[in-house]
């Protein structure tokens, strides 16, 4: 029955989570949207459903039935290809992500890491590539920004999980969630937590770091030259990419599914609520964050990573070998 | 066309064509546009206090790929004119057009040379919006009428329109130059 273990049970929970993710997906661009308006002292959508709670049905009815324009000046096989290659890693980085003890998403790969850090690496080919194929000046000015900016931050990022390696001293992110952490070691992990945050968010392009889509000066970025359904799919690309950076964080410094005490050892069905939980409080982070800080200029961006960022997280990486080395 | 003039007659497909016309109902995203003075009042319905998100269409796309809705706010000057074609031919169906104010609606109190006397002359207009300018009020009122008229569309239309080439195809789109050498000729 290796065929079985092999192949059926991990597309069965494939399907699953990709259901899952959609739906949350779906409710994620309800839940900014709502918030959002909650924050400008609006109501926010509230004709379609109960507090507008069907409206992500509407939209994606919508999408789906808008006719589909392809340009005549794009490359079309790299037009194509843009949105696709965008959403696919996105999705995968979610194989290895435990969900509950001893039970990753859908594989227990033991460099858990190197995936994540391989697959956000691909995730910036879909923007290039969409950036190049439309044939476009604010299509290929997006994405060059994109680009320089999802670069210059993974270096950062980098450094921050190279840390949280050595503390955690397994590459699998389940061994990570699992082995005990002395107080002094969630501290550490905390001091680091507000970079790191804001190290994703340039690597999701949310607001304030929105500059490869900034309508005031490059129209739409590098989906300009999307509609229809090609637009829908960045869309899904870039708010999973939310959800999928929010797990990770969940994940690396708040415990993922665990709760404190060992609750969750004895309830193991619990795990996925608990992470589910502290996902949408991060959530409801990143859209705070939108809601009230506006768009820096794409140099002060770009000095702030290199002539902050990435020397502090060096130090900050030094320090945590010196603190393993003679602590642990 | 998207999928629906491909779809055979019965049943199913008014119940589908109902469906359809709901979302389109509740997702109208207006495009990032404005002209003169009554963008002002466009900027206006987006705020706190009357919330153009309520309807779903606080989505102002950039990109007229993007975009539901165009939302002509203000007067159309002989200038502006072909821009406003191109973004309208740009805009992928099934797609609306408001004319914002008297201005867009017919011309308004500038009886002269250098305005289109009502942005009817160039696109075909959904919804006309008296007003100078209209309040924001006005707009969502237009807005609601706008629902109302979707909520009536059928597929047929739409297939009509396509056998018919109505619907213009990006390599049909004509370059601003052009488009300007013969209205000045």
């Amino acid at each position: 029955m290796d065929w079985l273990n092999l192949i059926v049970f991990p597309l069965i929970r494939s399907v699953i989570l990709l259901f899952i993710l959609l739906t949350a997906f779906a409710y994620l661009t309800w839940y900014e949207r709502k918030l959002l308006a909650r924050f400008q002292i609006r109501y926010g959508p509230n004709r379609a459903g109960p507090y507008g709670l069907m409206l992500p049905a509407a939209d994606a009815v919508k999408a789906f039935f808008k006719e589909e324009v392809i340009p005549n000046h794009v490359d079309k096989v790299v037009y194509l290809l843009g949105p696709v290659l965008g959403l696919i890693p996105v999705l995968a980085v979610w194989a290895v992500i435990p969900i509950t003890k001893n039970t990753p998403a859908i594989a227990d790969v033991n460099i858990g890491f190197l995936w994540i850090l391989a697959l956000t690496g691909v995730e910036s080919y879909g923007i290039i590539l969409a950036g190049w194929g439309s044939n476009n000046n604010y299509s290929l000015l997006g994405a060059l920004r994109s680009s320089a900016q999802m670069i210059s931050y993974e270096l950062p990022l980098g450094m921050f999980l190279v840390s949280i390696l050595m503390l955690a001293g397994s590459f699998s992110l389940v061994q990570l969630v699992q082995s005990p952490r002395a107080w002094w070691e969630w501290l550490w992990l905390w001091i680091m937590f507000p970079f790191f945050f804001i190290c994703m968010l340039a690597e999701c392009n949310r607001t304030p770091f929105d500059l490869p889509e900034t309508e005031n000066e490059l129209v739409a970025g590098f989906q300009t030259e999307y509609g229809g359904m090609k637009f829908a799919m960045f869309f899904i690309a870039e708010y999973l990419n939310v959800i999928t950076t929010s797990t990770l964080m969940a994940t690396l410094f708040f415990g993922g599914w665990k709760l404190p005490f060992g609750i969750t050892d004895f309830l193991p069905i619990l795990g996925p609520f608990v992470l589910a939980v502290k996902v949408i409080i991060l959530l409801f982070v990143f859209i705070w964050v939108r809601a009230s800080i506006g768009r820096p200029r794409y140099d002060q961006l770009m000095r702030f990573t290199w002539q902050y960022l990435l020397p502090g997280s060096i130090v900050y990486m030094i320090i945590t070998a010196l603190l393993v080395l003679f602590f642990k | 066309m998207g999928l629906e003039e491909k779809l055979p007659e019965g049943v199913l497909t008014t119940s589908l064509e109902s469906l359809v016309n709901w979302g389109r109902q509740n997702s109208t995203w207006p495009l990032l546009f404005g002209l003169a003075c009554c963008a002002m009042e466009m900027i206006a319905t987006g705020t706190a206090r009357h919330d153009i998100a309520r309807y779903g269409s606080e989505l102002f796309r950039a990109s007229p790929r993007q975009a539901d809705l165009l939302i002509v706010s203000g007067r159309v000057s002989n200038k502006m004119a072909p821009v406003i074609k191109r973004i309208h031919d740009q805009m992928s169906e099934p797609k609306w057009v408001i004319a914002m104010g008297i201005c867009a609606s017919a011309g308004g109190p500038f009886n002269n040379y250098a305005i289109i006397q009502g942005v009817d002359k160039i696109l075909p207009v959904d919804v006309y919006v008296p007003g100078c300018p209209p309040r924001p009020e006005a707009l969502l009122y237009a807005l609601d009428k706008l629902r109302e008229k979707q909520g009536k569309e059928t597929f047929a239309h739409y297939r009509q329109l396509a056998a018919n080439d109505a619907i213009i195809k990006p390599e049909n789109i004509e370059s601003l130059d052009n488009m300007r050498a013969k209205q000045f000729a």
